[in-house]
């Protein structure tokens, strides 16, 4: 086995001994040296004992999807030695603390037995040093096993050790402890190694909550409230970092304001009050918080309140598996509360997305008056991906939406020669005007409410009229569907009949099964869905293709439904594509659906 | 006669306040609430209050919840803007209007039910925030629009209007509010105009979380003679003459002279102060235990103990603590707030 920058390498560790920084170092050098990685932190609903995982590949083609097999196995975690081992593919590597030798129960494995604790024992005296230096010990040994650049690594661990230089010396040690270890007993470097390449030029490396909360900032949003909950934590609390370093006036002053509520249902009434009032204003939250909101998203949408919800979705149902993956909360996000109702959602695909989309999302709330739900998930949102720089226009002029001042209050007349009425459609988009408190003496003052009302806000128990207003709310979801981003077309063949529609985080896996399947000899199109409502191009994708295999990860094919009850696609031609164990996507996956498909007996024999 | 539209005309020589408006500029539409309702006592009240105090009623945002109490908003201050939430909601959505523009007086509306149940948890956080804001419970001790369900805050001793037992204990607000922190804590009555509506502009002039439960009888599911929430009980064993008050406008003069000991002038933020008479009959508001003790006390004997029972004057507000910039959140120009490609720049760069 050879594969130069081609290859997946794997921790095993126990959660709070301080492997998660050592792994994030591992990782930033091999993207420093121009690397395609993508780590992915299988982790456990805990703080400190249990087993995690961090799981990183290199591709030389640069593509960043999970990838099943593992060429080499860091085992520090004695509770799962033997699933680890089971991971490795034939002739692959196991590395491990030989300080208690073992016999690894296979034969086609390659193991590389480094005395970690003994090498720490016999350097430093302090207990903890001992423990957190084992981590970049096993470090230094890979850096001499994949043949890494040493100096762009003391570069990651002095940006990851800033403020605490000194220790940064001491890292090193640790590192060169493992690397000299390794070359002194093993043939360095491994034939998997790396080489520095081109694949990440120009790219960053970052999380999607980091850069949706970076996209809250140059939404302009100044309310934020939030209830602690995995996956989605992290995103209000990078808003608040970046709000710190950009948003403090010179008097020491904020221009912003963070709640942290008692819960969901608060944390959604918090950024409704804040956007009734004119403020841009948002919520992270993740499955059992959607529940909880629902209520409150019903009164959004029926009074017409502009609001962004970021919901980084997790395993559900029920509590479910919060640190794992799923794209599990379409359709109760969809429709979210009770009676008739239908809210916008967005798919970003990468945290580069997560910056423009959440951005964005402010902008369509506004625009529309009703909530916006940016659809992310814990693989997105809580993993670094190596994606394109976040790009910002200052030209962009951000779009507040139909809201009168005073002036504009004095000289409102609609064609027919009316007042203005909160919820009257004067110009045909079914998007009517709205007020903020304290804007005029004695006009535009009107009350807001979840119980039906007429065009001038009124309370209605007439039938008639409140049918009238839920069909001019649902008018409003085709405006909607003329502002969402447009889908991203794949045309590999344009007399193909075969597509493949994905969103979200599936984006690479499905990305290499193209290019998997065109070295099989088939070339199939695919469309990425970037938001709900469906634009006429995913209508026309689907018109246009016999059969869709509708990637996505949950049990019920719920995008699959979506499409059938919203746009009339006929289910027959819709092939579910499902994964659902909480795991990112693989290529390999996607592919292996195709082909069950089309070639069963190929599909059978791999 | 809630299908009759107020008439907008009104006898032009109704007296006038400063900003040249009568009583009827404050009021709302016409109350679908039951005749002879407490609640339509402390809207009358608070439109009186809001006149008196020269309040412009489009810097006022009316908040609520639901149930017969959250209605009311309707029933005062047209010109202002309402939200009519969900239910138990009213303090989050007050929260983040709030927080998006400080600058207007926030008045919620509540009622037992969406308060001391399935809103405490929402009540007990927007105090803990010093949500600078008036929150009034309208307090029956039952659920009206559901016809006449115990609530949270009816007595045990106070049996329904069938006669069913009340099996739970009563959770007290005020005291509960007291004990949370709340800068201002006050009962009343809605039957006792003289000392609800200075309590009201008190509670207004009030920066920070001014907390005010009025009993304000159900006249059609909890008046009745056993009812701890009568008006005829209220009137029997209100506590009121313990504890007078005035509320004091900035501009005016303290004209009378109190003879010492017997009342006490306390500044509120706007310049304004409410005296209180007859201070040795009554207890020190300043003094928190001591306050929670008068309730206990009065409770104990049967009596409601009413007025102002707690104020802490030098109270900090949400944005005092959360360091908010003077301008209101929604009024800072994007252009301060978007940071720009410049400092994207800077931060792509630190993420290679």
């Amino acid at each position: 086995m050879s594969d130069i920058n081609d290859f997946v390498v794997k921790f095993a560790t126990v959660n709070g001994s301080g492997s998660a920084s050592a792994n994030t170092i591992f990782a930033k050098t091999l993207f420093r040296m121009g690397l395609a990685v993508s780590p992915k932190n299988i982790f456990p609903s805990n703080i400190q004992g249990l087993p995690t995982w961090y799981e990183v590949r290199v591709s030389e083609l640069g593509y960043i999807a999970r990838r099943d097999g593992i060429d080499l196995m860091v085992a520090m975690n004695p509770q799962t030695f033997k699933e680890d081992l089971a991971e490795i593919v034939p002739g692959g590597w196991l590395l491990y603390d030989s300080t208690l030798p073992r016999v690894w129960p296979r034969e086609d494995v390659n193991v590389l037995g480094i005395p970690i604790a003994q090498l720490c024992a016999q350097k430093w005296s302090d207990p903890r040093q001992r423990q957190l230096f084992k981590n970049m010990v096993y470090v230094g040994a890979l850096t001499a096993f994949f043949d890494m650049d040493v100096e762009v690594l003391q570069g990651a661990v002095g940006d990851q050790l800033k403020g605490k230089e000194k220790l940064v010396a001491a890292n090193m040690e640790a590192v060169n402890l493992g690397r000299d270890f390794a070359k002194q007993n093993f043939a360095c470097p491994l034939p998997i190694r790396v080489r520095p390449a081109q694949c990440s030029k120009g790219k960053i490396m970052v999380s999607g909550n980091e850069a949706a909360g970076l996209g809250a900032i140059y939404a302009g949003a100044t309310v934020c409230a939030w209830y602690p909950i995995t996956p989605s934590t992290s995103l209000a609390e990078a808003f608040e970092k970046y709000a710190r370093r950009l948003r403090v006036n010179k008097a020491g002053k904020r221009l912003y304001g963070i709640v942290q509520a008692e819960d969901e249902l608060a944390a959604i009434g918090v950024a409704i009050g804040g956007g009734w009032n004119g403020a841009r204003a948002f919520t992270a939250t993740s499955g059992p918080g959607i529940s909880l909101m629902s209520e409150f998203l019903g009164l959004a949408y029926f009074a017409e309140v502009p609001v962004v919800l970021f919901n980084i979705q997790r395993g559900g149902p029920s509590t479910g598996m919060p640190t794992r993956t799923q794209q599990s909360d379409i359709i109760s996000c969809a429709y979210a509360s009770h009676g008739d109702t239908k809210q916008v959602l967005l798919f970003p695909a990468n945290p580069s997305e997560c910056f423009s989309m959440g951005a964005a999302a402010f902008d369509l709330a506004e625009r529309l008056q009703t909530p916006v739900i940016v659809m992310s998930d814990l693989d997105i949102g809580m993993n670094e991906w190596v994606t394109e720089p976040l790009a910002w226009d200052d030209r962009h002029v951000h779009d507040r939406g139909k809201v009168l001042d005073a002036a504009a209050l004095d000289g409102f007349k609609d064609v027919k020669g009316r007042d203005w009425g909160r919820y009257l459609d004067v110009d045909g988009d079914a998007i009517p005007y709205r007020t903020l408190p304290g804007t005029h003496p004695n006009k535009g003052a009107f009350f807001t409410r979840g119980t039906s009302h007429d065009e001038n806000a009124r309370y209605t128990e007439d039938g008639r009229i409140h049918a009238r207003i839920l069909d001019r709310i649902r008018r409003k979801f085709d405006t909607a569907a003329s502002l969402v981003p447009k889908p991203e077309l794949i045309i590999r063949d344009k007399n193909a009949k075969l597509g493949i529609v994905y969103f979200g985080a599936n984006a690479p896996a499905v990305l290499e099964a193209l290019d998997l399947l065109e070295r099989d000899g088939i070339k199939i199109n695919a469309l990425r869905i970037k938001a709900f409502p469906f634009t006429a191009e995913i209508a026309a994708f689907c018109e246009n293709h016999d059969s869709l295999f509708v990637v996505e990860q949950n049990r019920d094919a719920q995008m699959r439904s979506l499409l059938m009850t919203e746009i009339d696609v006929p289910g027959g031609k819709l092939i579910r594509t499902l994964n659902y164990d909480g795991m990112p996507m693989t290529a390999a996956f996607v592919r292996g659906a195709v082909l069950k498909e089309l070639r069963p007996a190929k599909a059978a024999a791999e | 006669m809630s299908y009759i539209a107020k008439p907008s005309a009104h006898h032009p020589a109704l007296p006038k306040n400063a900003l040249g408006l009568t009583r009827r500029d404050y009021e709302g539409t016409m109350s679908t609430l039951c005749a002879g309702c407490g609640h339509d006592s402390i809207t009358a009240a608070l439109i009186e209050a809001c006149f008196e105090m020269d309040l412009p009623a489009h810097r006022i945002a009316k908040v609520s919840g639901i149930g017969c109490s959250s209605k009311a908003p309707t029933y005062f201050l047209s010109r202002s803007h309402g939200f009519n939430s969900v239910h138990g909601r009213m303090p989050s959505i007050t929260t983040g209007a709030a927080m998006a523009n400080r600058d207007l007086v926030y008045i919620g509306v509540s009622g037992d039910g969406d308060t001391a149940s399935i809103g405490l948890g929402q009540f007990c956080h927007a105090i803990r925030r010093r949500l600078n804001m008036t929150y009034i419970v309208m307090n029956n001790g039952c659920y009206g629009l559901t016809k006449g369900q115990f609530s949270a805050t009816n007595d045990k001793t106070s049996p329904s209007k069938k006669g069913e037992a009340n099996p739970f204990e009563a959770i007290d607000l005020c005291q509960l509010a007291i004990q949370l922190g709340a800068g201002f804590v006050a009962r009343s009555f809605s039957g006792d105009k003289d000392q609800l509506i200075p309590l009201i502009k008190a509670a207004i002039s009030y920066k920070g979380f001014a907390f005010l439960d009025v009993v304000s009888p159900c006249v059609t599911f909890n008046n009745h003679p056993a009812s701890t929430k009568s008006f005829d009980y209220v009137r029997a064993h209100n506590m009121a003459s313990e504890n007078r008050l005035d509320y004091v406008e900035p501009k005016e003069e303290i004209i009378v002279d109190y003879a010492e000991g017997s009342s006490a002038a306390i500044a509120l933020h706007d310049g304004s102060r409410l005296v209180l008479h007859k201070l040795d009959a009554g207890h020190d508001p300043r003094d928190a235990d001591g306050a929670i003790m008068v309730i206990r006390h009065n409770d104990k004997q049967g009596r409601v103990a009413t007025g102002l029972l707690y104020i802490d004057e030098s109270q900090q507000d949400m944005h005092d603590v959360l360091a908010s910039t003077e301008q209101p959140l929604n009024q800072v120009p994007m252009a301060q707030l978007c940071p720009g490609a410049g400092a994207l720049a800077a931060i792509n760069q630190r993420l290679r």
